[in-house]
């Protein structure tokens, strides 16, 4: 009997175990490893045997950062060119999802499999016409080329998500805003959108992290230093001195920073975003 | 946001008094209102572009020349005549294929680990938290960590020699033979926690009845993992599945920042070849050929999702 429970309980719950502690090792060493060697001296960085910590920590590698004004803004340009984004994809994405949601009309079904569609088209296939757009529009080189092709990508996901979350409301919610002679417009704003902080935050932080990951519209549309965001500076940092192991490390904590906050503190918005499109819709 | 409401409203009335429009035509419209910020932005900077990428494939020194002659497919036998391309589909295949299958693996084993009643509550929403890291992190970032780690003198190495698995410094992104392996690991490494989030709530939407019953009726875990998990997440399996392998196909940060396609071509990826194409040798005409090859590519996978998602 008490072989039986061993096999039963307690051995299982020790394969789990095992499990989980495999697990937690493939995902979290590289970025444990990361984080450590931004405080190591750039020698330590190679030294043999390797350590996990550093035998001298030191922050000297931030400090560099910090005190160069082309790095510096770097980081302006991406906290500034995702809060546009973020801004701008959440209020077009709620007032289409309200559509989505709340009116039946025509071609409601094309524009949802566009929509849709959207979320697959290859980056690399739009770049090109981009580029040449940029160019004839004469904005190559400038924050709106960045904050308008993004929208390409951030704003079918953020329509997807928040008609998901309106269409968790009940019609009568707005419905009794308008019975009363208030405008469509006004049960928007007034009612529906106060109730739907948590969809929107997620769909702003979704939409955050789209824009401040993006590396392929950031490389081709822009040129001057004064532009770069943080992906392309982290490029270009690694393509000027390929042996600053430290302070490209540094630049990769400070680089995820924000989306680390982000998801520590809308962690459960967030999660409920992510899954989304794949589990729900 | 709340502020533009009461003028907009008086604006509403004022139209429907004048009698304009007739109030019920003014009501259908309110829709289209709603949805055509979206859908400008959309036509500008999707089908627009598309249709002017196809134009180019049509012809000879497009955005170089201003006086760029249609060229008919001439672009597209260029690009099916060049072995790179046909290496690059390959590559990409291997990449997108290996990767797409480990990220369902490794998510899976890690929604179910997290899944279980077996651990602690506390520690499963810890390591719920820590599982999902890899995904936040831009992909010049992992490429970065990746090249740390995986250098001649860095740590996986110092590992495996100290293990005796290897005895000399493998140079895994500058060899031709390890680099597109080492590349699809990096990208494994950055990609399964999408799937790992989606079956997590899957897991937890499947109905205990189910299990109850199958238990009475005598099945072993084994069999209702095949014949009930399985098929419950079937569903949700699909749609990651092509959504993964559609954006896999079109990985490029990753690849730039690792190999940049090196060494001699060996992680060439249909992207890497076509950026290569439009931004090293200028050759826009053959870069939005074989750009619309990918599009094709992409959009008959998409095809399949689009159906997949509508019969759900």
């Amino acid at each position: 009997m008490a072989k039986r429970s061993f096999k039963n309980t307690v051995l299982p719950t020790i394969l789990t175990y095992i499990g989980l502690a495999i697990g937690l090792v493939f995902a979290a060493f590289p970025i444990v490893w990361m984080f450590f060697s931004s405080l190591k001296s750039n020698t330590e960085i190679f030294a043999l045997p390797p350590t996990l910590l550093p035998k001298t920590f030191t922050i000297a590698a931030y400090l560099t950062i910090f005190n160069d004004p082309v790095k510096v803004r770097f980081f302006i340009n991406s906290y500034f060119v995702a809060s546009v984004v973020t801004f701008l994809t959440v209020v077009i994405a709620i007032l289409t999802a309200y559509a989505f949601s709340r009116y039946s009309f025509r071609f409601k079904n094309t524009l949802n499999v566009f929509i849709i569609s959207t979320q697959t088209v290859p980056p690399i296939t739009l770049l090109i016409p981009y580029f040449g757009m940029v160019v004839a529009f004469r904005i190559f080189d400038t924050y709106l080329a960045l904050v308008m092709t993004y929208m390409v990508f951030t704003l079918p996901y953020a329509v997807l998500l928040m008609t998901g979350y309106f269409n968790t409301l009940p019609k009568e919610l707005d419905e009794a805003v308008m019975v009363d002679g208030g405008s469509s417009w006004t049960a928007l704003w007034r009612v529906i959108v106060p109730v739907s902080v948590p969809g929107i935050v997620a769909t702003a932080v979704y939409t955050f992290l789209l824009a401040w990951n993006e590396f392929l519209f950031a490389l081709t549309l822009t040129k001057s230093m004064d532009l770069r965001t943080v992906p392309i500076g982290i490029q270009l940092l690694m393509g000027q001195h390929a042996f600053e192991w430290n302070e490209m490390m540094a630049m990769s904590v400070l680089g995820s920073l924000p989306l680390l906050v982000l998801y520590l503190v809308a962690q459960r918005y967030f999660l409920a975003g992510m899954t989304a499109g794949s589990v729900k819709s | 946001m709340i502020g533009y409401a009461p003028a907009l409203t008086t604006a509403q009335t004022r139209t429907h008094k004048k009698g304009w429009l007739s109030y019920n035509t003014l009501r259908k419209l309110v829709p289209y209102f709603y949805v055509s910020p979206a859908t400008f932005l959309l036509v500008l900077l999707m089908l627009f572009p598309m249709l002017m990428v196809l134009r180019y494939s049509l012809m000879d020194g497009a955005i170089m020349k201003k006086d760029a002659a249609f060229a008919g497919l001439q672009n597209y036998i260029t690009i099916f005549a060049d072995p790179v391309f046909w290496q690059s589909v390959g590559q990409t295949l291997y990449f997108t294929v290996m990767s797409v299958v480990f990220h369902f693996i490794i998510g899976l084993a890690f929604a179910l680990l997290l899944n279980t009643t077996r651990v602690d509550p506390v520690i499963r929403s810890i390591l719920r938290v820590l599982y999902i890291l890899p995904w936040l992190f831009t992909a010049v970032i992992i490429a970065i960590i990746w090249r740390l780690l995986l250098d001649p003198n860095g740590v996986v190495n110092s590992v495996l020699s100290a293990l005796h698995v290897i005895d000399f410094k493998v140079e895994w992104f500058s060899s031709t033979s390890t680099a597109i392996h080492a590349l699809t690991f990096a990208n494994i490494w950055a990609g399964y926690p999408l799937y790992m989030v989606s079956l997590l709530a899957g897991l937890q939407g499947i109905p205990k009845e189910l299990y109850e019953a199958a238990s009475i009726d005598g099945a072993n875990e084994f069999d209702m993992f095949w014949h009930i998990t399985i098929p419950q997440l079937m569903p949700i399996i699909v749609s990651i599945a092509l959504l993964d392998f559609i954006w896999t196909m079109q990985v490029f940060p990753l690849v730039w920042m690792t190999t940049g396609g090196g060494p001699i071509y060996s992680t060439e990826m249909l992207s890497t070849f076509t950026y290569k194409l439009a931004f090293a040798r200028y050759e826009f005409s053959l870069a939005s050929a074989s750009a619309i090859i990918i599009l094709i590519i992409s959009m008959s996978v998409t095809y399949f999702y689009i159906k997949h998602q509508q019969r759900r």
